[in-house]
């Protein structure tokens, strides 16, 4: 087997491998949604509310302290 | 920090990229519009001596669209959407402030340099690659400069989670760093031959075959990194914006954005059908072309939904129209690429008009009007006026969408009338015509493309004028608007 056949096969594999980690991927989105760990569409709302004193969606923790030293 | 109270996003950067994408537009579709005219009447090669002919041109045309006009486009965007969706405005750092106009000054820097240098004939003759080895390290140093930004502001950002527009910004700074720098390993000749030629010249790294591998790896790809994925980090933001509708499925376009950053880069081999490059890789290419079509059109159809119940907005808001057209020219134009791809039509379709014609289509119609309607939305907030005409809006918009149906129709004809006359052959096997027999053919088609031309260029100055018009002109506002941008009859 030649270097270019073995190319091909590797190629071929990897496919295969990336297109079960993609398909892992949709089931991990729906299942954790439908068991209630997370709410991935209330995401879509850091579009429409994004004024600069707008809650976020999710605070980042690491902004959290300076915030509410800045608000004093 | 500041009190919030005070605090406002800032957009200085934002709007010198936006003066930028007009400038670099306007430039970038005058000469367009040119090079189609010299097609259809040769004469017009020769107005101005060496500099005015097709060949210097075509690249200053190709190179100032993209790295001029879009990415200013993308840059003008970021600079707006990064601060809002992480809810950080880039007056809380000073640091990324300065980072923010260098990013600017020194990308205009370079992009004098480099359309002085196309000017001149001096290229590495790559197509889209075609800037020499000085430029390429500029662009190198603009491109960290805005990783330092994207990543300064997500560091200091308030919102927990990145929004999908960032994703794709990052998918964007990634992708492009890796093709460009991969693509552009050249060997600057006048310093290995101890001082001979010329100090601009340069050869690639690679050679023959392997060459024209990493150049369509890079050239498919820039279109996927820089003409795609960018400008659906817009529409994902600036239509539910616009609209006052949230995402229609926030999951889908996680899947989307998966989907198109795993099967994208391994499409490009379909520019090398039917050549020397291995037969499975030339296989793969059209495999993953065809399979392309379900994460772009995830993206599409997500925008279409997206709109479910709101379809009224379509005839009342001219901005809505330009972004719903611009999804649906995104469909269209990645619909058409994996028929191009697929080998038995490909062997008709390559080298003719009808690439040019698909390209166009989804540049003209997708990214172009995306970038507008991104930046006419921007406008009320940026310099707190309305819009200056509605009016105006909605002419450009029947204008350009005329020119970009006449382009791509015309090139199909002539694209598809080319692709068979140089395949035809006699009952003895002999080839049927001469390839000046196709020039007399195409002739009308490529009259029509430079009218399409026109039009356009018409509506792009039609557009550079209400913006003008609005940043100086228009009644000022006195608080921002929430979601439909406010416009003068």
């Amino acid at each position: 087997m030649d270097i270019r056949e073995l190319q091909g096969y590797a190629s071929f594999f990897m496919t295969i491998f990336l297109v079960v980690i993609l398909y892992g991927y949709i089931i991990h989105l729906y299942r954790s949604e439908k068991k209630g760990e997370r709410d991935y569409e209330k995401y879509g709302n850091m579009a429409l509310d994004d004024e600069i004193d707008s809650a976020p969606i999710e605070q980042n923790p690491k902004t959290q302290r300076e915030k509410t030293e800045g608000n004093k | 920090m500041q009190s919030n109270a005070a605090l406002e996003y800032d957009y200085s950067v934002a709007k010198l990229f936006t003066y930028t994408t007009i400038l670099f537009g306007f430039l970038g579709m005058l000469i367009g519009t040119l090079i189609a005219s010299q097609l259809a009447f040769p004469e017009l090669n020769y107005l101005l001596g060496e500099y005015g002919t097709f060949s210097r041109l075509r690249p200053m045309h190709t190179n100032i669209v993209i790295f001029g006009f879009t990415l200013s486009g993308i840059w003008a965007t970021f600079y707006y959407v990064g601060q809002r969706t992480l809810k950080v405005s880039m007056a809380e750092s000073k640091f990324l402030m300065f980072i923010g106009k260098l990013h600017f000054w020194l990308y205009f820097f370079g992009a004098l340099v480099a359309v002085v240098t196309l000017l001149m004939g001096i290229s590495a003759s790559k197509e889209y690659a075609e800037f020499e080895w000085p430029v390429d390290v500029v662009i190198v140093l603009v491109w960290v400069l805005w990783g330092i930004s994207i990543f300064g502001l997500i560091g200091i950002r308030r919102e927990k989670s990145l929004y999908i527009s960032l994703w794709y910004y990052i998918a964007c700074f990634l992708g492009i760093a890796m093709l460009y720098l991969f693509n552009n390993m050249e060997v600057p000749t006048y310093f290995v031959s101890g001082g001979i030629g010329s100090i601009f010249h340069s050869v690639s790294m690679y050679s023959g075959t392997n060459d024209a591998l990493v150049q369509w790896w890079y050239g498919h790809n820039a279109v996927a990194f820089g003409f795609t994925v960018p400008i659906v980090a817009m529409i994902y933001y600036y239509l539910p914006k616009e609209s006052g509708q949230a995402v229609y499925s926030y999951k889908l376009s996680l899947l989307s954005f998966w989907g198109l950053m795993f099967v994208y880069l391994w499409a490009g081999s379909h520019h090398v059908l039917w050549s020397t490059v291995p037969d499975w890789m030339q296989t793969m290419g059209s495999i993953f072309s065809v399979v392309l079509i379900l994460p772009s059109w995830g993206s599409a159809i997500n925008m279409l939904l997206t709109m479910k119940g709101e379809w009224n907005q379509l005839t009342e808001n001219p901005l809505i129209k330009f972004m719903v057209l611009a999804s649906t020219f995104y469909m269209l134009s990645t619909l058409e690429g994996p028929i191009q791809a697929v080998k038995s039509v490909n062997a008709i379709a390559h080298f003719t008009d009808w690439i040019p014609g698909h390209v166009h289509d989804g540049v003209l119609g997708w990214v172009v009007f995306m970038i507008m309607a991104a930046l006419f939305h921007m406008a009320p907030r940026m310099f707190k006026r309305e819009i200056y005409s509605k009016k105006l809006m909605e002419a450009q918009f029947w204008l350009q969408t005329t020119a970009v149906v006449l382009y791509f129709t015309s090139m199909w004809i002539a694209g598809i009338t080319q692709g068979m006359m140089w395949r035809a052959v006699d009952e003895y096997g002999n080839l049927m015509y001469s390839f000046i027999d196709t020039v007399a053919v195409l002739h009308p088609y490529y009259t029509i493309r430079t009218l399409a031309g026109v039009l356009y260029l018409v509506g792009f100055l039609m557009f550079a004028f209400n913006m003008v018009k609005t940043m100086t002109a228009s009644r000022k506002l006195e608080e921002e608007p929430q979601f439909r941008s406010p416009m003068a009859a």
